[in-house]
C-alpha cells in the first residue's frame, strides 16, 4: 500500500508559502474554506482573503475583478458548485477576457461518498474544458498539487484544478516535475497503454502491475494536463503500444476519455476502452463502494486492458 | 502595489478604415469648454447613427443611459485616453453590456480612439463588438452582455484599490431590468459586507424591459428600500437633471463605510420623440427614414 497524502491540505499550504512570496496572491472562497483548506491562507493572510458566503456566482465575478486590476486569484470551492452552479460567469467574466483566476476546486469524483450526487461532481471537467482559454488540471497526489498550483501561479490566464476529498496515494518518485501540458510516463510498456489522472493513476499502476504478471506488459501515462492535451505523448502510445485505455473519475463524455479519443482518431487510430462512470449520476455509499459500483477499480482497468489488447490488429 | 496588468489581445491594433463625413466629432479640448447638454445630444447622434448603421443594437436603453454617461465621463471620472490601462483611473463598468454604442460614442468623444471608427459597430473585425469585450476595445474595462455581473466585478477592481492603497473609485451602470438577476443581490450583500466605499452603482431606471414594463414583467419595487436594506446608501435622482447626476456623484463620494448606490430615473429612448418609453426600440436599431427624424430632434 503506497503513502496516503491530502491533496487539499497540500493545496492550502502551497497557497500559503505562494502569499509569502508573492503580495498579488489573493484568495476567495464560498463558505467552505475549512473543507478546501483556504483557511490556512485565511489565518495568515487575513486581508488578502475574502469569503463571499455562499455566492459562487459573486464569487467568480469579483476574482475577475479582481483580476483585471492585477491581482493573481485564487478561487475555491467544491467542484460541483466551482463550475456548475456559475458557467456563465466562468464564461463572460473570466474565460473570454483570459484573466488570471485560478479555480482550485475540491471534492471532485464520486469519491465524496456519502454526501450523494447532488455532491458528486461528475461533470466539471467537461465543463471547465469546453471554455476556450482555461487550463485544465487534474493531480493525482499532494506532491503534484503543490507543483501544479505554484505552475498555475506562475502562468498567465484562466485554470481549473480538480482536487479530492479523500487522501489519496502518492505516486510519483522523487524529483517529479509538473510540466504543464506534459504527460508522465509512470511506467514502460508496449503491448498497450493506460492513461489516468487524479486518484486513478494509482488504480492504473496497481492494474499495470497485475497485468504483468498475466504477461501484459502495460505502459502507465499519468495525464493530469487536459488542457492543453499532450497530443504527441498520445500519438506515440498509441504508435508504439497499438491499444489505449483511459480511466478517470468523471462521465465518459467530455473528459480524459473522449479528449484522447480525439487525438487517437485523429492521429493513431488504435482500438481504445474508457474506464468511467456511464450516463447515469451515483448514489450514496462509501468512497470504495461507489468506486467499485462505477466500474472504478484495478480490476476495472485490468479486464478494460485485456478486452482491447485482444482487439488488436 | 502592483502596477501589472496582464491584459490580453491588443486594444491596440489598428482601426478598420471608415468614411469620416457620417461621425462629425467634437474633438477633446473641444469638449471641454461645451455644456454637459451639448455633448449629451452628440452622444444620442452617434447612438442613432451608429446603431442604424450597424442595422442593429440596443438604441433605447442607450439613449436613457446618456446623460449619466455624460456627467461621468465629461466632468467625473479621471483617466487617460492614451494610457487606457493607467493603474489610477477611474473604473467605469458598463454591466449593461447592451448600451455598448452608448460607451463606445463616450470613449470616442473622450480621445480613446477615432470617432469615425463608431461607424464600424458590430462589422467583422471591428474593435466595436455587439456587447462590450474587454480583449478588444481600449477603455472598456469588462466582457459583458450576460446581465447580473458586473457590480459583482466591480467589487473585485474596489477591494484591489484597497489592496492597493490605490484612490481610484469605481463606478458600475446596470439597467433595471437587470436587477431581476440573482447576482445583483449576491452582489449588493457583499459589498456591504466587504464595506466597499469606493464604489458606486447606478441603475439606469427606465422602468422599461424586453418583454414589457418592469411592474408587468417583475416587479421591482421598492427598489429604494432594497438596495438601503441591504445595506446601501442610496440617493434618488432624475437622470436626466445634470445639476441632479452630479450632486449625486459628489454625496456619494463623502460616504464612508458603505458602498451608495445612485436610482436614477430616466425614460427609455429619451431625446427622440417616437423613441421614448417605446419597448419596440429596446433591441431595435432605426430605420433611414427614423433615423433622419430622429437626428433632427437632436440637431
Amino acid at each position: 500500500m503506497r503513502e496516503l497524502s491530502s491533496t487539499r491540505e497540500a493545496y492550502g499550504k502551497t497557497l500559503v508559502a505562494l502569499g509569502k512570496e508573492n503580495p498579488d496572491i489573493v484568495v476567495l472562497d464560498a463558505d467552505l474554506s475549512r473543507s478546501t483548506m483556504t483557511r490556512l491562507f485565511a489565518q495568515e493572510f487575513p486581508q488578502r482573503f475574502f469569503d463571499c458566503g455562499i455566492a459562487e456566482q459573486n464569487m467568480m465575478s469579483i476574482s475577475a475583478g479582481l483580476a483585471a486590476s492585477g491581482k493573481i486569484v485564487f478561487a475555491s470551492s467544491f467542484a460541483i458548485f466551482a463550475t456548475a452552479r456559475c458557467f456563465d460567469q466562468l464564461r463572460v467574466s473570466i474565460a473570454q477576457p483570459r484573466l488570471d483566476v485560478k479555480v482550485v476546486a475540491t471534492h471532485g469524483g464520486i469519491s465524496v461518498g456519502e454526501d450523494g450526487f447532488s455532491h458528486h461532481a461528475v461533470e466539471d471537467l467537461s465543463l471547465a474544458c469546453s471554455l476556450p482559454g482555461f487550463a485544465v488540471i487534474v493531480p493525482a497526489d499532494a506532491v503534484e498539487v503543490a507543483q501544479v498550483v505554484r505552475a498555475a501561479a506562475a502562468t498567465p490566464g484562466p485554470f481549473y484544478i480538480r482536487l479530492s476529498r479523500p487522501k489519496t496515494p502518492l505516486v510519483y518518485h522523487n524529483g517529479y516535475q509538473f510540466v504543464l501540458g506534459k504527460a508522465a510516463t509512470m511506467r514502460q510498456g508496449s503491448d498497450g497503454t493506460i492513461i489516468a489522472n487524479g486518484i486513478m493513476v494509482a488504480r492504473a499502476l496497481e492494474a499495470a502491475k497485475n497485468l504483468s504478471h498475466q504477461g501484459i506488459d502495460c505502459r502507465v501515462l499519468s495525464m493530469p494536463t487536459l488542457k492543453p492535451l499532450d497530443r504527441e505523448a498520445i500519438t506515440l502510445a498509441a504508435k508504439e503500444t497499438g491499444a489505449i485505455v483511459t480511466a478517470e473519475e468523471h462521465l465518459e463524455q467530455g473528459g480524459l476519455g473522449s479528449r484522447v479519443a480525439q487525438v487517437v482518431v485523429q492521429h493513431q487510430a488504435v482500438p481504445m476502452a474508457f474506464v468511467a462512470i456511464k450516463d447515469a449520476y451515483a448514489k450514496s455509499g462509501t468512497p470504495e463502494d461507489l468506486l467499485q459500483r462505477h466500474g472504478l477499480t484495478a480490476a476495472d482497468i485490468e479486464q478494460a486492458v485485456k478486452s482491447t489488447v485482444a482487439r488488436k490488429k | 502595489m502592483s502596477s501589472k496588468e496582464r491584459k490580453p489581445g491588443n486594444p491596440f491594433a489598428s482601426a478598420t478604415s471608415v468614411s469620416a463625413e457620417a461621425f462629425p466629432s467634437i474633438r477633446e479640448k473641444e469638449a471641454v469648454g461645451r455644456s454637459l447638454e451639448e455633448i449629451a445630444k452628440i452622444l444620442r447622434r452617434h447612438v442613432i447613427t451608429m446603431t442604424a448603421r450597424a442595422g442593429s443594437g440596443h438604441p433605447g436603453g442607450s439613449l436613457s443611459a446618456t446623460d449619466i454617461v455624460t456627467a461621468l465621463f465629461f466632468r467625473v471620472l479621471r483617466y487617460r485616453p492614451s494610457e487606457p490601462c493607467w493603474s489610477e483611473r477611474d473604473r467605469f463598468i458598463l454591466s449593461k453590456g447592451h448600451a455598448a454604442p452608448l460607451l463606445y460614442a463616450a470613449l470616442a468623444e473622450s480621445g480613446y480612439f477615432p470617432v469615425e471608427e463608431l461607424s464600424t459597430l458590430r462589422r467583422l473585425d471591428s474593435r466595436l463588438q455587439g456587447h462590450t469585450d474587454r480583449t478588444c476595445t481600449p477603455g472598456v474595462e469588462m466582457s459583458s452582455g450576460s446581465l447580473g455581473q458586473g457590480l459583482s466585478f466591480g467589487i473585485g477592481a474596489a477591494l484591489a484599490a484597497r489592496l492597493n492603497s490605490q484612490s481610484y473609485r469605481v463606478y458600475v451602470l446596470l439597467g433595471d431590468g437587470e436587477c431581476d438577476e440573482g447576482q445583483v443581490w449576491e452582489a449588493a450583500m457583499a459589498a456591504a459586507h466587504f464595506k466597499v466605499d469606493n464604489l458606486v452603482a447606478i441603475v439606469d431606471h427606465n422602468k422599461q424591459q424586453i418583454d414589457g414594463w418592469n411592474w408587468e414583467v417583475m416587479n421591482l419595487e421598492p427598489l429604494g428600500e432594497k438596495w438601503r436594506s441591504f445595506g446601501w446608501r442610496v440617493i434618488e435622482i432624475d437622470g436626466h437633471d445634470f445639476d441632479q447626476i452630479l450632486a449625486a456623484f459628489e454625496q456619494a463620494e463623502l460616504v464612508k463605510g458603505q458602498p451608495t448606490v445612485i436610482i436614477a430615473h430616466t425614460i427609455k429612448g429619451k431625446g427622440v420623440s417616437f423613441m421614448e418609453n417605446n419597448p419596440e426600440f429596446h433591441g431595435r436599431a432605426a430605420t433611414p427614414e427614423e433615423t433622419e427624424l430622429a437626428l433632427k430632434e437632436l440637431a
